[in-house]
């Protein structure tokens, strides 16, 4: 999967559990301030990328994720590389 | 003493989501009882409730991602207290002067059994981090607060069957002791879930009918069976009656008596002879100052299961002296809204007052032998001028609660 094809499964997945228009999710987009979205709704929304993604991503890792941009990152970083 | 007065109400009940249109299935003799259309029941021995259909829209009240982090009591006690809080008009307070009360019985059930479900078939890892914020009994509170900014004393009561009835008490006992100028207060329950079900039944609590399910619901029928699960919400907005009179507000009527005591008898039986229920309608009664004799009717906790009609008329005729006011049960007409129970009967009490005539029992056609002489309005509304009435809610725990509602002077 490249990078462009995990945004738009990102943003499907920001969508539907951060109730946003898709416009506003953006690479710079900030989770908190552009997004709405508290710590409880990014936990939910990385609960919903685990499932999308069927990856794994420890809650020490979320730590410093305040963009969109850097979720994608941490989402590309576990995909296997060969997909 | 501070008369406490009623300036706002609102509904959300199997028999009407507005005042006007609860009011109109109460004189009809009307009941929602019906086959349960929410899930499933095909594994279950009761199939049906008084359920609140497709027509109730959260969407009016508020935005589709605040709903999909609240739980369906949420959802329900919101609107309600929104609308009670339209009907009130403007408050003109001090947001840090006015409190919220809200009684449930059991909280978020819908949200915990599909978030036990999650837990079972996928593991810790996918329990919803907002399964605590939805489930919790005070949630409802908590969430009237922060959308109109209230930010007075906030809480809830979990009284089981008594709670609507004892925060609507607790919080005119906010507006004597001047730590509120208004409360806003009431219940909601949104229990009729698989496992809610189920757990009823297996008490014995609820009614088997299930082959004609609209007349299950029969209070202090000779051929009840048990209560049918209901859900809802009632609110009403509290506030001292001289300041109702100086905003200019539409006094609906006062909370004059408030009664609470416990059985300390049994964890779902009422006590021997009613005995309980006895002295919380006397607490009640002392506290408005009122004689029996100024009671007009009551509207009685009146479940239709065969133990706690026998034991509330048994409490009545003994307070009452066998001279007892026409008696009146709401649940009929919606099951029996648990939590709710209690506040959209005190909303019942007032509504009746407003329209000088007592609504009848909806279902109750031969009254039980076994009850002694009480006199059940059934069949059709009985014109009955403005006079006080007495609310009673009995919950599952031997709390007992009583109201006394006076017309607006």
């Amino acid at each position: 999967m490249d990078r462009n094809e995990a945004f738009a499964q990102l943003r499907e997945a920001a969508v539907e559990v951060l109730h946003v228009d898709a416009s506003a999710v953006t690479e710079d987009a900030r989770f908190k301030e552009d997004l709405d979205a508290d710590s409880l709704a990014l936990i939910e929304f990385v609960m919903a990328l685990e499932e999308r993604f069927d990856i794994s991503v420890p809650e020490e890792e979320l730590d410093g994720v305040t963009r969109v941009g850097q979720a994608l990152d941490l989402v590309m970083a576990k995909l296997p590389a060969s997909a | 003493m501070t008369a406490v007065a009623i300036t706002g109400m609102g509904v959300k009940t199997p028999i009407g989501l507005d005042l006007d249109t609860y009011w109109e299935g109460l004189c009809s003799g009307r009941s929602a009882g019906g086959p349960i259309t929410s899930f499933d029941t095909s594994e279950h021995p009761v199939t049906f409730a008084c359920e609140i259909g497709e027509e109730f829209e959260v969407g009016a009240y508020v935005s589709a991602k605040e709903a999909a982090h609240l739980d369906r009591v949420t959802h329900l006690g919101f609107a309600a207290a929104t609308d009670a809080i339209a009907d009130a008009g403007d408050l003109g307070a001090d947001p840090a002067r006015i409190a919220v009360v809200a009684g449930t019985g059991v909280g978020g059930l819908l949200t915990l059994e599909a978030q036990i479900a999650t837990f079972v078939n996928k593991g810790a890892m996918r329990v919803s981090p907002f399964l605590v914020p939805m489930m919790m009994s005070n949630a409802t509170a908590a969430f009237i607060a922060i959308q109109h900014g209230f930010t007075g004393p906030n809480f809830s009561v979990v009284t089981a069957c008594a709670a609507g009835a004892n925060a609507i008490g607790e919080a005119a006992r906010l507006i004597r002791a001047g730590d509120a100028d208004v409360v806003i207060a009431g219940g909601s329950e949104a229990s009729i879930t698989p496992v809610g079900l189920a757990a009823f039944h297996r008490m014995g609590a609820l009614s088997r009918r299930k082959d004609d399910p609209a007349h299950a619901s029969r209070p202090f029928d000779a051929d009840r069976d048990g209560f049918v699960m209901g859900e809802g919400a009632g609110f009403l907005v509290l506030e001292s009656l001289d300041r109702a009179r100086a905003r200019g507000a539409r006094v609906r009527a006062l909370i004059a008596g408030y009664g609470r005591n416990t059985d300390a008898h049994h964890i779902t039986a009422p006590s021997p002879g009613g005995d309980g229920a006895v002295r919380c309608m006397q607490l009640a009664l002392e506290d408005a100052g009122l004689p029996t004799s100024a009671i007009g009717h009551i509207n009685a906790h009146g479940t239709s299961t065969p133990l706690n009609d026998a034991s509330e008329a048994e409490a009545v005729l003994k307070v009452f002296g066998g001279q007892a006011p026409p008696v009146t049960s709401v649940k009929g007409a919606t099951g029996h809204l648990i939590g709710a129970a209690g506040a959209v009967e005190a909303i019942a009490s007032v509504l009746a007052m407003e329209h000088a005539v007592v609504f009848p029992t909806a279902n109750h056609e031969h009254l039980d032998p076994a009850l002694g002489p009480i006199d059940v309005v059934h069949g059709a509304v009985r014109p009955l001028a403005a006079a006080p009435a007495l609310s009673n809610s009995f919950g599952f725990g031997g709390h007992n609660a009583s109201l006394v509602v006076v017309p607006a002077p």
